[in-house]
């Protein structure tokens, strides 16, 4: 005669024997719960927050270092490498929006600028003459505070004038930007025709004298100069004119001019955040290991209190698999617990972190579908051991109990 | 050593729900313990069987082995005809989940659990539907008298009241044989006679039980005695 009925344990069972379990002690649950909550919460948070930012990163960076490219000699051998019309070169490329040649005359009592004709006996405070085109100086996007740029016509002409910047001026004295204002380099006299009260590139422009670039070229000695290149692109556009731009001065020697293009904006963005959320990736797994482990325990602990329950279900007719797959439920419920609730502060953190900054939150939903799951394959996980612990308990003598 | 059977006849294959031959136990040790001695006896469908003897003697020991709760060291084991020595650990279970009901002198109740869910637990390792066990278990709890109590807490309930739902539990699988160690041990005097008589209605019913015991008053209750001392069973002649 053979056994014809078989012990049977439905999974719709199973499940509803373990969630009574695991609700009976709420508090507990919630408490072992609470490593995997952090690990799932810090998963979710990290990915959500490094997509938000990846989505917002500031226009600033982006306008400002994104578009923009320098060009610099390759081989400083004191001659110019740069054509004199490499403002019209490079503004003739497509998305160039201004370019321009700049560079620092080379500070010496004959170009120290003074506002009188008369040299100081002792040497004041240098401040420095820059030579630029007009194109250059555009490029720095200048906010002018008073008078005019020069421009083409002052460059072409070699015209003696000079646009300040908002420190210098200070220094020099100068309040009126009529034309009718001077300063000296060396013994010669500068108009002033403007002062700059801003710019977003170069800074160092609000500190000095500026003067055309042919100006400087005819009146000083130049040769040894290190002069520069900048270009003012549209946004996107960098890279291709970083590519262009030494062809377009130097089409005969392209190689003796060296670009300095920004990197890739989104490439840069992600390997400045990619390290980041690797940082707070690993934290997350670390997280998620110790929640594990604290599932792991506490289900132990509660595998050796209920001997007597896994004991009569035993008795009941439960074979040791039936007994493992309920623990394992029941450390997979917990593990979901986690799941949800690691989410929701995920999912709030990123929000949070998103309102504080005005940005938009933005979260890829597969993440918030998954990183539940991830809570249950961690209950399940460490689950499995005490669950194998549970089965081979031996009925007969936790019975007796 | 002797079959020992009832005085009165030779039991058919069909009438005998348990029969052991030569089963013993002997936990290893140091020192290894024999609780129980190899033993042969039979017990027919419809019996109340008491087993008396004292603490220490074996009897729980013999209870798990008939229980399939326990392996024996040797010997055989027929229950319903069906050899259980040869059977896996799987085999046992389906004949714990389908042949035996346990009731014990602990209850071993689930405490958080409802009267229904406590019963119904009786029938969750047959695969029966849930709505099945449900219309199962209440038809139980009526018969032993709970059936006020269907939604209450088994932590809550007197002695009495959880020995019933143990009973009801055992009762409700519709086993061949039903196991009880010491099922009054935890009980008081008149609560004893309560489930006692709750006992005798089930053997009036036709229902075979066997019972551990060490008090002779409530054995002598029984249709048939068996003692055991020192691991040794013996068939008590009737008074």
């Amino acid at each position: 005669m053979t056994v014809q009925s078989k012990s049977e344990f439905k999974p719709t069972d199973a499940i509803r024997e373990a969630a009574a379990v695991v609700a009976r002690r709420p508090t507990r649950a919630l408490l072992t719960a609470l490593g995997t909550v952090l690990g799932v919460g810090a998963f979710v948070a990290t990915t959500g927050i490094g997509a938000t930012a990846r989505a917002q990163v500031s226009s600033r960076f982006d306008a400002l270092k994104a578009t923009e490219v320098r060009v610099q000699d390759a081989a400083l051998n004191n001659e110019n490498p740069f054509p004199s019309d490499t403002d019209q070169r490079l503004e003739a490329l497509n998305g160039v929006r201004h370019a321009g040649l700049f560079y620092e005359v080379p500070s010496s009592s004959t170009t120290s600028p003074r506002s009188t004709i008369v040299r100081r006996s002792q040497a004041a405070e240098t401040i420095p003459v820059i030579a630029a085109t007009p194109g250059a100086i555009k490029a720095t996007h200048p906010t002018l505070g008073m008078g005019m740029l020069f421009n083409d016509f002052h460059q072409s002409r070699s015209e003696r004038v000079v646009v300040v910047g908002r420190v210098a001026a200070e220094q020099l004295g100068i309040t009126r930007f009529d034309g009718q204002t001077f300063i000296f380099l060396g013994d010669t006299a500068y108009a002033v025709m403007g002062r700059l009260d801003d710019v977003d590139r170069d800074p160092e422009l609000l500190l000095s004298v500026i003067i055309p670039e042919s100006t400087a070229a005819k009146n000083f000695d130049t040769s040894t100069v290190e002069r520069e290149v900048l270009i003012d692109a549209d946004a996107g556009a960098a890279q291709l004119i970083g590519t262009q731009a030494p062809v377009a001065l130097r089409p005969q020697d392209p190689a003796r001019l060296r670009a300095l293009v920004p990197p890739d904006p989104a490439t840069l963005r992600n390997s400045i955040e990619g390290d980041v959320e690797s940082l707070f990736l690993v934290l997350a797994i670390v997280a998620v290991i110790i929640g594990g482990v604290a599932i792991a325990n506490a289900t132990l602990v509660n595998v050796i209190e209920r001997r007597s329950e896994i004991g009569l279900r035993r008795a009941l007719g439960a074979t040791k698999l039936h007994v493992a797959i309920q623990i394992t439920i029941e450390a997979a419920l917990t593990g979901a617990v986690a799941g949800v609730l690691g989410t929701t502060i995920g999912v709030l953190a990123t929000s949070g972190a998103s309102i504080a900054r005005t940005w938009t939150a933005t979260m890829d939903l597969r993440i918030v579908a998954v990183a539940p799951l991830i809570g249950v394959a961690t209950g399940a996980v460490a689950g499995f051991g005490p669950s194998l612990r549970a089965a081979r308990t031996p009925p007969a003598e936790t019975l007796r109990q | 050593m002797s079959l020992l059977v009832a005085e009165d006849s030779v039991a058919t294959d069909q009438q005998i729900v348990a029969r052991v031959e030569g089963l013993s136990r002997t936990f290893v040790g140091p020192p290894p313990v024999a609780a129980l001695q190899p033993c042969d006896f039979e017990i027919r469908r419809g019996e109340f069987v008491a087993v008396t003897g004292m603490s220490g003697s074996g009897k729980t020991t013999l209870l798990s082995l008939l229980g399939l709760l326990d392996a024996p060291t040797s010997g055989r084991y027929f229950l319903d005809g069906i050899d259980t020595a040869v059977m896996t650990d799987r085999q046992r279970s389906s004949v714990r989940a389908f042949r035996i009901g346990f009731v014990f002198q602990a209850f071993h109740l689930l405490g958080y659990r409802s009267v229904l869910d406590n019963v119904e637990l009786g029938l969750l390792y047959q695969g029966v539907g849930r709505s099945d066990r449900k219309k199962r278990a209440l038809a139980v709890i009526e018969d032993v008298g709970l059936s006020s109590r269907i939604n209450a807490p088994c932590a809550v309930l007197s002695g009495g009241e959880k020995q019933r739902v143990a009973i009801a539990r055992s009762l409700v699988r519709e086993p061949a044989l039903i196991l009880c160690d010491e099922p009054t041990g935890n009980l008081d005097k008149a609560t004893t006679s309560q489930i006692l008589g709750l006992l005798d209605g089930l053997h009036a019913r036709g229902l075979t039980i066997v019972m551990i015991t060490h008090d002779v008053a409530i054995a002598r209750r029984a249709s048939r005695r068996l003692s055991i001392s020192d691991g040794t069973v013996t068939e008590v002649p009737r008074e």
